[in-house]
């Protein structure tokens, strides 16, 4: 699956996708086929604050748990409620099944995210390990 | 280059590793063995454990352990060691059981065969194999048998679910409907001569595991042609993943988690399987005295009232969170859909329905006691 050239990703397999000081963030394919079926997303509440580089949440596999870490900080706008009951469709779609919409208190900071050609080769080497 | 070096431990791969990978699975190291816990190419860990549930899967139980103890001191040896009643078993039958410590705790949980007037089999765990075999052997110097380690003499593949007897019947002469759960035969399978088939699992369904020789030709021969054979029944190959909620679904014990050489037969709830009124046997004594004593705490299956998975270890809190107990096992059921445990609680805790909390992440989050086995597989009509 290839990974959009319009979101970044972070080490920790986020993906984060900004317009403006708007963005929508999810976890990666690769994270999902490493992580196996999802069976549990744990998300924080609409208003809450995210840190860049803390955890916000976390997903769960029917073998795993998975802390998600913030590509950037701001404001959680949206939850997606879709996934408390269908947690699967991350599995299916990791890049359309985001996990929440943030306003980004700064959006610079996206400058030090991978693209999604770094991304690709990071991950490459990560599966070769 | 470091100036100490880590010693690299063994990592041991069964005689189907090659077409493990060639099938894409995901390899996890488990007790030393490199193992499948899953192919997300034909699966996925959720889709293994529910053809298992519906229909039929097969697994490669190879890492599993196997002790073979023969001669005329067979059977009193065999009593000494273990704690269900192996003379009640005819030729041919099996049993589950348990070697214990002297202090009723466990040194591992078996399987008891018995393969001939003298001889039996018992199979025992990946992770516990050199000790337990060490331990046998021991233990059974008085008497007069002899005791192999067969553990590497095996390819253990086991064919489970509600399909598996339609699915080997079609590979083996041998007549398995006269084969009754718990119960062994020998027969022709693929071609092989004389298999030993048993009627076991460690799933919750029905199920058999046979028992061929160890080369990679002859593995990957017989792996493929349950998966030929077993098309028309939607056989998948299966992992460690899904063995384990499986066994986790029916509450079959798990060493190191429900069980270990910690927790007495009492605590774990496996009454049924030691008989005490047999002769003597290692751990009787203790399990004796344990038992006036009554016990301090006990295995009880829970069920997340509230959102969340608990996990093996986590810490069972009771109302006013107070720390109470822990999880020897937790997991989301895939085929009851629903997030289950089992944990050590003190008695007091125990019924069903008491509503207690499991610690996730710093977080209390509720769970009841729930009767177990949390599934029971449907009796055949």
């Amino acid at each position: 699956m290839p990974y959009p050239t319009d979101f970044k990703y972070t080490k920790e397999h986020e993906w984060i996708k900004a317009d403006g000081k708007n963005a929508t963030v999810g976890i990666t394919n690769y994270a999902q086929e490493s992580l196996g079926d999802i069976v549990f997303v744990e998300l924080p509440k609409t208003g809450s604050e995210i840190v860049a580089g803390k955890t916000f949440g976390s997903v769960e596999s029917v073998k795993a748990v998975s802390d998600l870490y913030a590509p950037a900080s701001g404001v959680v706008t949206e939850v997606n409620s879709e996934l408390a009951t269908a947690p699967e469709k991350i599995n299916k779609d990791a890049h359309s099944a985001w996990l929440i919409k943030i306003t980004l208190k700064n959006p610079a900071e996206l400058n030090s995210l991978l693209s999604a050609q770094d991304y690709e080769k990071f991950v490459s080497e990560e599966a070769g390990k | 280059m470091p100036a100490v070096q880590a010693t690299t431990p063994i990592i041991r791969k069964t005689a189907l590793y090659n077409t493990h990978r060639q099938m894409g699975a995901k390899m996890v190291e488990f007790n030393g063995w490199e193992m499948p816990v899953e192919y997300p190419s034909v699966g996925g860990i959720i889709a293994e454990h529910n053809a298992v549930r519906t229909g039929v899967g097969i697994f490669d139980v190879s890492h599993m352990g196997d002790i073979r103890v023969a001669g005329s001191g067979a059977l009193a040896a065999v009593q000494h060691i273990s704690m269900n009643d192996a003379s009640r078993l005819a030729i041919g039958q099996a049993q589950y059981s348990a070697l214990l410590y002297p202090q009723g705790t466990f040194v591992d949980d078996v399987i008891v065969h018995r393969l001939g007037q003298d001889e039996y089999l018992l199979v025992i765990n990946a992770g516990t194999r050199e000790k337990d075999f060490s331990w046998v052997r021991d233990h059974t110097r008085d008497f007069d048998c002899e005791v192999e380690n067969l553990s590497d003499d095996f390819t253990q593949i086991a064919i489970q679910g509600p399909k598996a007897v339609d699915l080997l019947q079609k590979l083996t002469v041998a007549d398995l409907s006269a084969v009754r759960f718990y119960w062994v035969t020998r027969g022709g399978v693929c071609g092989l001569k004389n298999i030993l088939i048993a009627r076991t699992g460690y799933t919750g369904e029905d199920g058999f595991e046979i028992y061929i020789p160890s080369d990679e030709d002859t593995s990957a021969m017989v792996w493929n042609q349950l998966l030929q054979a077993g098309r028309e029944f939607g056989v998948i190959p299966c992992g460690l993943g899904a063995r384990n909620t499986l066994r986790l679904e029916a509450k079959l014990a798990l060493y190191g988690h429900e069980i270990s050489d910690t927790i007495n037969v009492w605590e774990a709830s496996l009454d049924r399987f030691c008989k005490m009124e047999k002769q003597e046997f290692i751990g009787r004594d203790a399990l004796e005295k344990a038992k006036s004593g009554g016990v301090r705490r006990t295995l009880v299956g829970l069920e997340m009232i509230e959102r969340g998975i608990a996990r093996d270890g986590y810490r069972v809190l009771d109302e006013a969170e107070a720390e109470i107990g822990y999880l020897t096992s937790g997991s989301y059921a895939p085929f009851l859909k629903k997030n289950i445990g089992l944990a050590y609680v003190p008695p007091g805790f125990s019924n069903v329905g008491t509503v207690i909390n499991v610690e996730i992440r710093n977080q209390p989050v509720k769970a009841k006691v729930v009767p177990t086995p949390f599934y029971k597989r449907p009796k055949k009509v």
